[in-house]
Parts: structure tokens; sequence; C-alpha cells
């Protein structure tokens, strides 16, 4: 069961995540960067965090996705125009790329051979009391400098987006 | 009981996320889909963190990717007003238009 959720959610990912990158026009990039955070809830769940399995939900495919999504129908973006690249990158890209993550995969593969399989609730701490509780105790300056960083965020986004006034 | 999912295949699964997003921000030419492969690249490294939470059995793993998850809301928030500004400039979305800095 545990084998058949993973594979069905880690396809949808991947092939939301391809979607993401080939689609020219932005907001089907967005609603497949959607579909990728959702799948993405999905295993986190399947690997115990139930909390940040929520935060996902709400954070990113809630709040983040939202914000794109209102700028690209705020700018009125179109689709992309092609323009010629290199022949190099256009003939090395791909492959390279497949490359790169076959020798990931390999060394993934030799680092963990066989480090034991995830089972769906054999690691139960995840929950909002225990992630709360090590916010709270042993990563609290880290929570609360974190928390000003979110602050000078919203600043700065009110200030570079303010109109100019004369 | 079934031996459950290998750890390596969630790793795999985040290194191919995080392989698109690199594709996605080098090939894209609109900036707010470059944007969006940022965001599929921290996805993809969440992953992994939570995994290794999940094979360490500690809430550690899940403390960062909630931090990742912090700093990549402030980032988007930072960045599209950035884009807002950028387009309100230049009347262009295109990174191959926007390249004072380079020359």
């Amino acid at each position: 069961m545990d084998v058949i959720l993973f594979l069905i959610f880690a396809v949808i990912a991947v092939v939301c995540g391809i979607n993401v990158v080939v689609q020219t026009h932005p907001i089907s990039s967005a609603i497949s960067l959607i579909g990728v955070m959702g799948s993405l809830a999905v295993l986190y769940l399947l690997l115990g965090a139930e909390f940040i399995a929520a935060a996902q939900v709400i954070v990113y495919a809630g709040a983040v996705m939202v914000l794109f999504i209102f700028v690209i129908m705020l700018l009125n973006a179109g689709t992309e125009t092609r323009r010629g690249r290199s022949y190099m990158a256009q003939l090395l890209g791909v492959p390279l790329l497949i490359a790169f993550l076959g020798l990931m995969a390999y060394f993934v593969a030799r680092v963990f051979p066989e480090s034991g399989g995830v089972r769906f609730g054999e690691f139960r701490g995840g929950s909002a009391q225990a992630v709360g509780r090590a916010i709270f105790t042993q990563y609290l300056l880290p929570f609360e400098v974190i928390s000003a960083l979110i602050l000078i965020a919203i600043l700065g986004a009110v200030v570079l987006a303010r109109k100019e006034m004369e | 009981m079934s031996s459950g999912v290998p750890l390596s295949w969630y790793l795999i699964l985040s290194a191919v996320l995080f392989a698109l997003g690199i594709a996605g921000f080098l090939f894209r030419r609109n900036i707010i889909t470059v944007f969006m492969s940022i965001e599929l690249m921290l996805n993809g490294v969440n992953l992994s963190f939570i995994a290794f939470s999940y094979q360490w059995k500690q809430v550690n793993g899940h403390i960062f990717a909630f931090f990742v998850m912090v700093v990549a809301a402030a980032e988007a928030a930072v960045g599209l007003a950035i884009i807002l500004t950028v387009f309100r400039n230049r009347s262009t979305l295109n990174i191959d238009d926007i390249s004072s800095m380079k020359d």
C-alpha cells in the first residue's frame, strides 16, 4: 500500500514538474506547480510529517501560489515567445540533465542501499505538538529571527510595489 | 507486512524535482516561470529534509523544512514585488530584455 501510494503521487509530482518546465503559458505552469505541491503534501504525510504537510498545503499551495497567480493575472502575462537558443544548449541541455540525474540516483542508491523501508505510521514525531515543542524550546532563537525576516520582507514588498509619488 | 518504500526513492524523487527546477530556471525566458522553478527546487530540497528526518526519527528536519517554507514565502513576496516594479518600468517580463546589469 505504501509503495502504491508513493508511486502514484511521485508520478503525479514528476509529471506536474515536467509540465511546469515545458508549458509556455505561466498560468499553466502555476497550476502544474500546485499539483506538485499537493502531491508532495501527501508524500510528507506518508513520511509522518503531519504539520509540514498541512503547512505545505496552506502556505505553499494556498498563499504563495495565489500570490503567483495574482501577479500573473495582474501583469497579464502571455505566452512566452520562443527565442533562438544557442545550438549547443539545445543539443546538450536535456542529455546533460539526464546524465546529472542518473549520476545522482546512482550515488543515492549506493549511499543508502538498504536503509530500511519507509512505512506509514512508524514515525510519529511530526505532529503539531512535537514540532511546536521543538520550535519553542530548541529552535526559539531561529524562530524569532525568522519572524523578523518575515516582517522585513513585508516592509520590503510594500516599499517595492508602492507607486512612485512625485 | 510489506517492507515499505526504500528511502532512496524519496531522495531520487527529490533530486528529480530539483533537476526539473534547474532546467526551468535555465531554459525558461519568462521571469515569473523562472521564479516558479526556484520554488520547485525549494520543494525538492524540502522533501529530502523530511525524508532524512524520517530516517533518523527526529523532528529537526521538519523544523528546517518549516524554515525553508517561511523563507520561500518571504522570497515570493519580495520577488513578486520586484517583478511588479520591473514590469512597471520596462513593460516586459522576458529576462533577455532585462539585462542592463550584464552590460
